[in-house]
């Protein structure tokens, strides 16, 4: 086994400089993403430990561990940490950063300087929301729904919708940087329908990062002037309407569950034909579905208000609309299996995460549909079946696609290899734990177990105590390889270039890569995913 | 197209070092120049979607309360505003003007166009500052200590109030209405012109630094895009006024009314 | 903790069954593809696995699969669209003859009132086999009401009356929660709704309304307010006649045909002028801050029980309408 001495090491962007400063004032985008691992990580924590407590206190039907605000505002943070704070910019801020300039054979993004500038804004961000967490928290629920933010809550909601302004402009540069980048730096030879799928899904994120994180940014500053000025605007009794609100937040929020999937399924999309040997099924389309996604997400907005107070002819409609954006997702799962038919499949680490993928993402779009009907949606909305739904999308997708993401390219990023036999068994603790977590919560929720209920009546405990079990089983999967990863960057084999003889560009450059990602500028004259051409990884075995 | 073969002794290479300007991830200058120009189209798009939830907010409550919406707008200083958005215009056609001399390679007088955008900027900003002022003498502050009372007695037959004059109690309530409804327009006044006078401040604060680039001679007629994209910025800016002054200056002008 | 382990909700409504079966229908569709995408995974993975001197077969894709897959589904979630939307448009459509009842929300409870009187807190009694109509707003914030055994839930919100209605299928009691956050103890704004058979609700109702129903209380304080003074019974007075004014259509003086519903007449009391009927001088004073909600459901009621019933129909107990003349005050 290699150690970490290694004589004569080659230059690349993690020992170009040396010193917090040239860490603090990067503009290489490898380094930048790197600072944004740290951050979202360290949001992970705190955003999981509220998720203990709450996991904790639902332990038992009696409200026993919390106060019913504590309760509140943990569920209310754990909420906005997540979405905000992990969530959205996870794959984009740290996969999409690092590998996008690399996978279009660039040197960089095109704004360096602005890349620097959105992790700053991210940190600031950061500052301002764990102020709000420390002088008392804020309990309006992830959804701020007005009046009750706007006027009656008595907790730190201007701090908390200021800081959650503020990261979406961290959400808005990136995107910016992308798009511009994927137009105009692609190297020579390097067209639309060569583009690794990654890029693809990273490109339809970016454009709904751009266009809807505005509405909410002037969304929270509303509310914010009505709590400091007592404006009115939602309020009815001053002739304001609160169902506004809601228009005007869902209107960003549910694009924002596409910001968050679908960079998870960019990782799919490369992970499942480099562990294939077989180039994706039905390229344009996957392609196309990620542009799909993104445009008809924006119109179906109110599908999170069937029971708010909209007209029966506007439920129809955002009900009819809901179904129609499920379609490119299914096109998209449908043709990964596909890629996997007479493919020469492997049972690597990232395939076993993006296998997980595949069925709970599965599982939660179907139960997506249950919501969209919309007789049965009126039974289930705000009930912990909601709840099971979008954890299964944004935990059993999202974070598995991220988790999968950090495997498959750790060699790229690290120059090391973190051992296969932790990663497996991680990647089956993770699904295993979280079924056993959310499963039993689309059960409660039929059952008509509200959401954001401190105590709850006696019959829906083993449900509850399922969930709290599988919860402690997911945690250790998360802990794993936390734990296992960092090892390997002292202990870890030392990786060559393209382990998993992956296509892409990013993989033709060291492991890891040289500060201006490539000694020459490549010009590209194949096909994205010729694995045809690739021979064959060595067998990655299971010792240490 | 240069030839993008690898650094060295590349014309790449070479246009690297006889252009200072030109960053070292971008192979040449005109890529660099769609990309900056790229990225402010975009960046205007999302400030599109940031004004437009406040356009929403605006339309929804135009259409339910368009009386009260009427009187208000009709209490704004037409003459004023007009002269405000006049200031704008000239400022855009100085910004363009200013594009043009860099183009020419006229340092002096890009200087000159850069110092009235500015000027034209603050002139603006000072006007609106009146205008609140105003506003404010007015008490049409939304919450410090709001009265519509002069709407209401400017507005008697608008509001339906010269056939309530039997009765004083259902007078006193449609009052109170007025009141109501009449913040919520200069709530959302204040707010779109607050948004937008923020734009501007940074507006003018960026064009201080693009003017100080000017001066230095940092623009050459190959070389001015922090000038063109500062230009964008400005236009829209003004684009957003452009919208903002009928809709809330102009909402039931009439002659004699 | 085991003790009557709840599998699946009790059904307890005309609604439950039908979308008990819309949700079955849902669950083996999911189950189905669920079932079926694992499966293929699975066979893939263990067919196509890696083997020393087997290649990958490089296969571009399949338009005739591409749409076929696309349209499959699509079909199948135009059954669930339709299958839902059917439901919801039932559910979104009170009958006319429903029992109303009307409700207030605020942090945290739930105030009933009975149009035949009996005032409930976080209670709500109702016969079987009879449609029931809430006529619910807030107090303060945005509340929702949610009965699980109905399945029927609506957003309660302040400023704004919201309905939702349901025809109890088994006596029994079930739970009420509130389903939309609302602030501290938005877990304890909880109770139960009690359905019994005809017999025991008649009981019921007469011992729990001493008082006189809800449109009695109506009628007084419509001559308290001296409202009489100007709608009066038969002639047309200053204001219009309001008998059978309720839920028919209203044409007002500026054109517009409103159909006259609670919010109509709730706004007639607190904003006269907003719409004024065709014909009459807007001269209506204003009981804006005179009258509270529950007074506001009162002279509702009134207004309503003045609607002549329809033939056949036995008038209920505690209908006043028309019966006797209002004493004239000046």
């Amino acid at each position: 086994m290699a150690t970490a001495a290694v004589t004569t090491e080659k230059k690349n962007y993690l020992n170009a400089e040396y010193g917090i400063r040239s860490w603090l004032l990067t503009t290489d985008h490898k380094r930048i993403a790197l600072l944004y691992l740290l951050s979202i990580t360290l949001f992970f924590f705190i955003g999981g430990f509220f998720a203990l407590l709450i996991r904790l206190e639902l332990l038992t039907p009696a409200g026993d561990l919390l106060t019913a605000d504590m309760y509140n505002k943990a569920f209310t943070m754990h909420g906005q940490i997540m979405v905000f704070f992990f969530l959205i910019p996870s794959i984009p801020a740290v996969l999409g950063n690092f590998l996008i300039p690399m996978m279009i054979g660039a040197k960089d993004l095109a704004f360096p300087r602005i890349n620097l500038l959105s992790w700053y804004i991210y940190v600031a961000a950061g500052v301002l929301y764990i102020y709000c967490l420390a002088t008392g928290g804020v309990d309006t629920g992830w959804t701020f729904y007005t009046p009750y933010s706007s006027m009656f809550s008595n907790t730190h909601v201007v701090e908390a919708g200021l800081a959650i302004f503020i990261v979406g402009f961290s959400s808005i540069l990136t995107g910016l940087n992308f798009v511009v980048t994927v137009h105009r730096m692609r190297a020579p030879g390097l067209t639309w329908s060569r583009l690794p799928l990654f890029v693809w899904s990273h490109y339809a994120t970016s454009i709904i990062m751009l266009l809807g994180t505005p509405v909410i940014a002037i969304t929270l500053v509303l509310v914010v002037l009505e709590r400091t000025l007592n404006l009115g605007i939602f309020d009815p009794a001053r002739g304001g309407d609160p169902v506004l609100f809601q228009h005007l937040f869902w209107f960003y929020s549910h694009p924002a569950v596409y910001i968050m999937i679908l960079p998870s399924m960019a990782v799919m999309s490369e992970i499942i034909p480099c562990f294939s040997r077989k180039r994706v099924f039905g390229y344009t389309f996957v392609a196309m579905s990620s542009i799909a996604i993104a445009a008809i997400g924006f119109i179906v907005w109110a599908h999170h208000m069937f029971v708010a107070g909209i007209s029966l002819y506007s439920a129809l409609v955002f009900s009819f609309l809901s179904f129609l954006v499920a379609v490119p997702s299914a096109i998209k799962v449908f043709n990964w299996t596909a890629t996997m038919y007479k493919g020469s499949v492997s049972f690597s680490t990232p395939m076993l995460y993006a296998m997980g993928f595949i069925g709970l993402f599965t599982i939660g779009g179907l139960t997506g549909l249950f919501l969209a009907t919309l007789g049965v949606d009126v039974h289930v909305h705000d009930t912990y079946f909601v709840i099971a739904h979008f954890h299964y999308v944004m935990v059993g997708g999202a974070v598995m696609g991220y988790l999968g993401g950090m495997h498959f390219w750790w060699p790229k990023i690290s120059g090391r290899m973190y051992p296969e036999g932790w990663g497996r068994l991680a990647a089956v603790v993770v699904f295993i734990g979280f079924n056993l977590t959310f499963f039993p919560q689309f059960i409660v929720g039929y059952l008509g177990m509200p959401r954001r209920y401190w105590q709850y009546p006696p019959e829906y405990q083993v449900y509850n105590v399922l969930s709290t079990a599988g919860a402690s089983i997911l945690a250790v999967g998360y802990l794993l390889p936390m734990v296992y990863l960092l090892w390997s960057l002292r202990y870890g084999k030392i990786a060559p270039d393209n382990p998993w003889q992956a296509t892409g560009l990013e993989w033709r450059t060291a492991s890891p890569p040289p500060t201006f990602n490539f000694e020459e500028t490549p010009e590209v004259t194949w096909e994205a995913y010729e694995y045809d051409k690739m021979p064959l990884p060595e067998e990655v075995t299971l010792e240490r | 197209m240069s030839d993008r073969a690898g650094i060295g002794e590349t014309p790449l290479a070479v246009e690297h070092e006889e252009r200072p300007e030109l960053r070292h991830h971008f192979a040449d200058v005109e890529q660099q120049r769609n990309a900056a120009t790229l990225g402010m189209w975009w960046f205007l798009g999302t400030e599109i979607m940031f004004f437009g939830g406040m356009f929403c907010a605006y339309l929804v409550y135009r259409r339910w309360y368009f009386p009260e919406f009427a009187a208000s707008s009709r209490s704004l200083d037409l003459i004023v505003g007009t002269l405000n958005t006049a200031v704008l215009i000239c400022s855009s056609l100085t910004v363009a003007m200013s594009v043009r001399a860099a183009q020419l390679g006229r340092r002096t007088l890009q200087v000159k166009l850069l110092l009235a955008t500015i000027f034209f900027g603050l002139v603006f900003l000072g006007v609106k500052a009146y205008e609140w002022n105003n506003k404010y003498k007015e008490h049409h502050i939304p919450t410090f200590s709001f009265s519509a009372n002069d709407l209401i007695k400017e507005n008697q037959k608008l509001f339906g109030l010269d056939q309530l004059q039997n009765d004083p109690a259902k007078l006193q309530e449609r009052k109170a209405e007025i009141q109501r409804r009449s913040q919520i327009f200069f709530s959302l006044y204040f707010a779109l012109t607050g948004m937008h006078a923020i734009h501007m401040v940074i507006g003018v604060g960026l064009f201080g630094v693009i003017t100080w680039m000017a001066y230095k001679g940092r623009f050459t007629p190959e070389y001015h895009t922090p000038l063109e994209i500062a230009g964008l910025y400005w236009h829209f800016v003004d684009i957003v006024w452009i919208y903002l002054f009928p809709l809330l200056y102009l909402i039931d002008r009439r002659p004699g009314a | 903790m085991f003790d009557n382990l709840p599998l699946w909700p009790t059904a307890a409504s005309s609604h439950a069954r039908y979308e008990d079966w819309l949700f079955i229908f849902l669950t083996v569709v999911s189950v189905v593809m669920t079932v079926l995408i694992f499966a293929v995974i699975a066979v893939f993975a263990m067919k196509y696995r890696r083997r020393h001197g087997r290649e990958a077969t490089q296969i571009e894709g399949s338009l005739l699969l591409e749409i076929g897959w696309s349209i499959a589904p699509l079909g199948i979630m135009m059954l669930m669209f339709a299958g839902g939307a059917v439901l919801y448009f039932i559910m979104r459509s009170p009958p006319r003859d429903s029992a109303q009842v009307y409700v207030v929300a605020k942090q945290w409870m739930w105030k009933l009132q009975h149009m035949e009187g009996p005032r409930e807190i976080n209670q709500l009694h109702v016969p079987v086999d009879r449609d029931v109509e809430l006529i619910m707003t807030s107090q303060d914030v945005i509340h929702s009401f949610y009965v699980p055994a109905f399945r029927v839930k609506q957003d309660v919100l302040p400023g704004r009356y919201t309905t939702l209605w349901f025809r109890a299928t088994k006596p029994g009691t079930y739970h009420l929660f509130c389903a939309q956050f609302c602030g501290t103890m938005h877990s304890g704004m909880i109770g139960e709704v009690t359905v019994m058979e005809s017999k025991d609700y008649q009981a019921w109702m007469t011992s729990a309304a001493p008082s006189g129903s809800l449109a009695q209380t109506g009628m007084t304080l419509f001559q308290q307010l001296g409202c009489n003074t100007c709608h009066l019974n038969d002639v047309q007075g200053r204001g219009p006649v309001l008998k059978g004014v309720y839920g028919n259509p209203v044409q007002l003086g500026d054109g517009r045909t409103v159909t006259a519903d609670e919010n109509y007449i709730r706004e007639s009391i607190l904003v006269p002028a907003a719409k004024v009927v065709s014909g009459f001088r807007p001269i209506m004073p204003s009981w804006q801050g005179q009258v509270n909600e529950e007074q506001l459901n009162e002279l509702i009621a009134y207004i309503k029980s003045l609607n002549p019933p329809p033939t056949g129909e036995a008038v209920t107990a505690g209908a006043p309408g028309g019966t006797t003349p209002p004493p004239s005050a000046k």
